[in-house]
């Protein structure tokens, strides 16, 4: 008998072992993720707190002195008025969140327009000199913005677009990372159905259209995430060409806010994130697919 | 009529190809490869009068004392950050591949990346600052074990500062790299790893002899990508510690930026061409190190 359960109870032992290791693996794991969740647990309840507690718990950073900073995960008078004093009595918050809106919007839709396009070429036809461009373009893409900057202000300067809202749109449409992300997912549909199509006689322009817009889709979402969260965090650019601080994105507005209005630079911070927030929340798969797609070669 | 139809197909393609491709090639001579151009040529010559000066400015940058500060410091980041943040994300990365439901984990690691820097900047300003909560945990710590009276170090304005920015950037960067390890491992055929376990290996072999090989190309990808957003830190930088920091701080951005404020543009126009080209050599050895481990 005694023999018999040995192996038995070994194997149980050896199992509890697994699943103790297990959970102690994914305690490890989670402890980091806690660095991410408490900025945001800080920056919400920063923003519905009194500006007097406020000022109480800030005091020791702007005013220096011994004693340090200190906080409350619940405000003792939770107040939205920092969200009401933003949206309804700042014009200036409005007038560059929309800017930030405005910007997004135009440069998603000027790559959409011209950035996939050429994905779509790069993927399905092949023409001498395509893949020396595609390798020029990838080179493009890594290249950071200071060393882009003096050139592009030189051309901007010359179309007389400095200080307008192109001057950061118009770069930003023709960049090519857009046309590399994309163009994984056009490269993923078989090219047969293309060589069906064009015996039923269609177009390669209808092609486009009905085949390879809706099978790239992936794609193009991957890449239209991943470009929404880059430009909505957007700083150089603006800095750089804007000097008009009435065409500045959001991104901007938030350095300006000084510690005596922490209550607003919370309140800011966090409708600043909402946009970015949804947007993550909503395509994190293709997020994840376009960080997997920019690190595919070719 | 195969060579026919060859030449047809040829002749369509081509067409169909710049159609489709010229308004973004179009673009990207107009604000990319022209201008660049243009720099280059008066990198050769003073900008005012145009003048030819040969290598001049190349000189002049060269002996900048601010030029050659912020070279180092941005080699030291980057030469610090990237191995730290390529083996962070793969220590994450694995055991994660072997969890069963990693979604939760995997956002939670993901979302700085689409947080906006603005947004964090106030809250590595209330934490690294003298009288912060990094500062004041230690003190706790200190008190509590005896090793340290008080910790009184001023995170944001002294050399301590390039931490700072290190982990910053680590903070935000661990969520795609694990993303990209996570892609490689999950890439790696299961029966691989079956065949090894039934001849009685361990999991360290495992990990050691077949996941590992098996994820070089995974390594030249993240350090690309790496390589590039280790550039963005300077929007941390920037909004944490303004134009002129630390000088342990000081990087090439910082430096563009000052002497495109201050109109030094032979300046920078010279070091454009040498940064540009630096980073250019550089991708084209990464890829060519990449084509030869395929072929």
């Amino acid at each position: 008998m005694g023999k018999k359960e040995r192996p038995i109870s070994l194997h149980n032992l050896s199992a509890k072992r697994e699943a103790v290791r297990r959970s102690v693996t994914t305690l490890l794991i989670m402890l980091p993720t806690l660095l991410v969740c408490l900025p945001v647990v800080l920056l919400v309840t920063g923003s519905v707190m009194s500006d007097g507690e406020l000022q109480r718990h800030l005091a020791p950073v702007f005013a220096g002195g011994e004693a340090f900073v200190s906080w409350k995960l619940v405000p003792d008078y939770p107040t939205f008025g920092h969200y009401g004093k933003l949206l309804f009595m700042t014009p200036q918050f409005f007038v560059l969140f929309w800017n930030s809106v405005r910007l997004v919007g135009l440069i998603l839709l000027g790559q959409l327009m011209v950035g996939v396009p050429a994905a779509w070429a790069f993927a399905v036809y092949q023409a001498r000199g395509s893949r020396v461009m595609f390798a020029f373009y990838i080179v493009l893409m890594l290249l950071p913005f200071q060393v882009t900057m003096l050139s592009s202000y030189l051309v901007l300067h010359n179309l007389h677009m400095l200080d307008t809202p192109q001057a950061v749109i118009l770069p930003a449409v023709f960049s090519t990372l857009p046309v590399f992300l994309s163009y994984g997912g056009f490269r993923a549909i078989p090219s047969q159905l293309f060589e069906a199509a064009r015996i039923d006689g269609a177009s390669e322009w209808r092609i486009f259209c009905s085949i390879g817009l809706p099978l790239g889709r992936s794609g193009l979402l991957s890449a239209m995430v991943l470009e929404f969260l880059e430009y909505w965090n957007m700083m150089e650019q603006p800095m750089a060409f804007l000097e008009d601080k009435s065409l500045w994105p959001l991104s901007l507005y938030l350095p300006e806010i000084t510690w005596q209005q922490a209550g607003n630079a919370f309140a800011a911070s966090i409708i600043t994130l909402i946009p970015a927030a949804f947007v993550f929340v909503w395509g994190q798969d293709y997020l994840e697919q376009g960080i997997v797609f920019s690190g595919l070669k070719e | 009529m195969t060579r026919h139809n060859t030449g047809v197909k040829h002749r369509r393609d081509t067409r169909a190809f710049f159609l489709f491709a010229a308004p973004e090639f179009a673009g990207v001579l107009i604000f990319v490869l022209f201008p660049f151009l243009d720099v280059t040529g008066r990198s050769f010559r003073t900008v005012v009068t145009g003048r030819f000066v040969g290598l001049g400015n190349y000189a002049t940058v060269f002996a900048n004392q601010a030029f050659r500060l912020a070279v180092k410091n941005t080699f030291r980041f980057t030469l610090v950050c990237i191995p730290l943040l390529v083996l962070t994300g793969l220590v994450i990365a694995y055991p994660i591949s072997r969890m069963k439901n990693a979604g939760l984990v995997k956002s939670l690691y993901l979302f700085p990346l689409a947080m906006p820097t603005a947004t964090v900047v106030i809250v590595w300003k209330m934490t690294f600052c003298r009288q912060g909560f990094l500062n004041l945990l230690l003190t706790r710590f200190g008190a509590w074990s005896g090793l340290w009276d008080g910790a009184h170090t001023d995170w944001l304005g002294t050399g301590a500062s390039f931490w700072v920015l290190v982990f910053s950037y680590i903070w935000k960067n661990a969520g795609y790299t694990i993303v990209l390890w996570l892609a490689g491992i999950l890439g790696i055929p299961g029966e691989l790893l079956e065949a090894a376990r039934v001849d009685g290996a361990s999991e360290r072999q495992c990990f050691l002899r077949i996941v590992l090989p098996n994820l070089k190309g995974s390594l030249y990808t993240i350090v690309i990508l790496s390589f590039l957003n280790s550039f963005k830190i300077y929007r941390e930088a920037y909004l944490v510690a303004g134009a002129y920091p630390d000088q342990d701080m000081y990087l090439l951005q910082h430096l563009f930026n000052n002497w495109f404020v201050n109109l030094d543009f032979d300046k920078m126009a010279a070091a454009t061409v040498c940064v540009g080209g630096f980073l250019f050599a550089v991708i084209m050895l990464l890829q060519r190190l990449w084509d030869r481990r395929e072929t």
